[in-house]
């Protein structure tokens, strides 16, 4: 964690970036984009979750390499069930007997 | 040769703990604390995803005649109360940082402000579901999503299982939501004695972890849940 406070400004301005890119996301989708739409809305919801995550959580600040660790094997553990899962579901038939 | 105990000096203030060596190192350890229940948060919500993944890829059509079925309005504006209440938490954090009392409580009730305006509006929608038969049980019926799409097959015990997901993933993020709000509203009554400021706000930190962790779970839940498939059916 930092110790050094961030400035106010910075808060407003990541603020604003996600209430675009909410904005954004919810008119995209009406747009027909074809199997994009899918993507897009996964990329700015990932965008918004970086940004809260790196500025409203402070890790881009933290000096705890362990932080970052905890998260990255998280994510890495969180693809694993659903790489592994999909790959079992979708090399069998769900429910057609 | 004499058993006298070791002096140590105390240069810090009653917030740190013995087993500590500095203020740094126990904050420090209090954060990575929090992170590693956060990982273990994401693996919790992880198998409600991987459930959506697997069912959404084998019943598109359902899912697609599901999502088109919410309240996209209220959906973005829950959205949009979400982003403004992380927004309280991060000036909060900043407040207690630079020992700001009176401006801390205000952004904390706000953040519980934001809190209730959340779950009120997300009751709304359950409420409509719940007029539209929507409900997953002995009681659903999806007539009218089957009717409105006629150019798509839809299978009824198929959308229930739509249903299931979005009852099961909101409602779990709801009951996250109000612990969240219980959370706040200790950190209010603390933070009203005056025990939050520079030297010690470790607690409204690793709570403003918490909170924002539950904004990203509804960061993704949003696209996931409302905006399958929005544009013009042809």
């Amino acid at each position: 964690m930092s110790d050094h406070v961030l400035s106010s400004k910075m808060y407003y301005g990541i603020w604003i970036a996600l209430m675009v890119l909410t904005v954004v996301t919810a008119s995209v989708a009406f747009i027909d984009l074809g199997p994009l739409n899918t993507v897009v809305a996964l990329l700015i919801a990932t965008c918004k979750a970086l940004l809260v995550v790196l500025f409203f959580m402070h890790v881009k600040y933290t000096s705890e390499k362990l932080t970052k660790l905890v998260i990255v094997s998280s994510l890495f553990w969180l693809l694993l069930l659903l790489f592994l899962s999909l790959a079992d579901y979708s090399t069998r038939h769900l429910g057609h007997g | 040769m004499s058993d006298s105990p070791v002096v140590v000096e105390q240069h810090h203030g009653p917030e740190l703990r013995h087993h500590f060596a500095t203020v740094e190192q126990q904050r420090d350890a209090s954060s990575l604390g929090m992170w590693l229940f956060l990982a273990t948060e994401i693996m919790f919500f992880g198998g409600m995803f991987c459930a959506y993944l697997i069912y959404r890829l084998n019943y598109y059509n359902e899912f697609a005649a599901g999502s088109r079925s919410l309240d996209i309005t209220l959906g973005t504006v829950n959205t949009i109360v979400l982003i403004c209440s992380s927004l309280t938490v991060a000036l909060g954090v900043r407040a207690a940082q630079m020992g700001k009392q009176k401006l801390l409580v205000i952004l904390l009730l706000l953040t519980i402000v934001f809190g209730f305006a959340f779950l009120g509006i997300k009751g709304i929608e359950w409420y409509d579901k719940y007029k539209e038969h929507h409900i997953p049980g002995a009681t659903f019926n999806a007539d009218d999503i089957v009717h409105e799409y006629p150019q798509i097959h839809i299978d009824q015990s198929h959308e229930q299982i739509y249903f299931s997901l979005y009852f099961a993933m909101t409602g779990l993020h709801a009951l996250h939501m109000i612990i969240g709000i219980g959370i706040f509203a200790f950190l209010t009554y603390e933070a009203l004695k005056g025990k939050y400021g520079p030297q010690y706000n470790t607690p409204i930190e690793i709570g403003g972890l918490y909170w924002h962790f539950v904004d990203i779970i509804w960061i993704y839940l949003f696209p996931l849940l409302y905006l399958i498939d929005r544009k013009p059916l042809r």
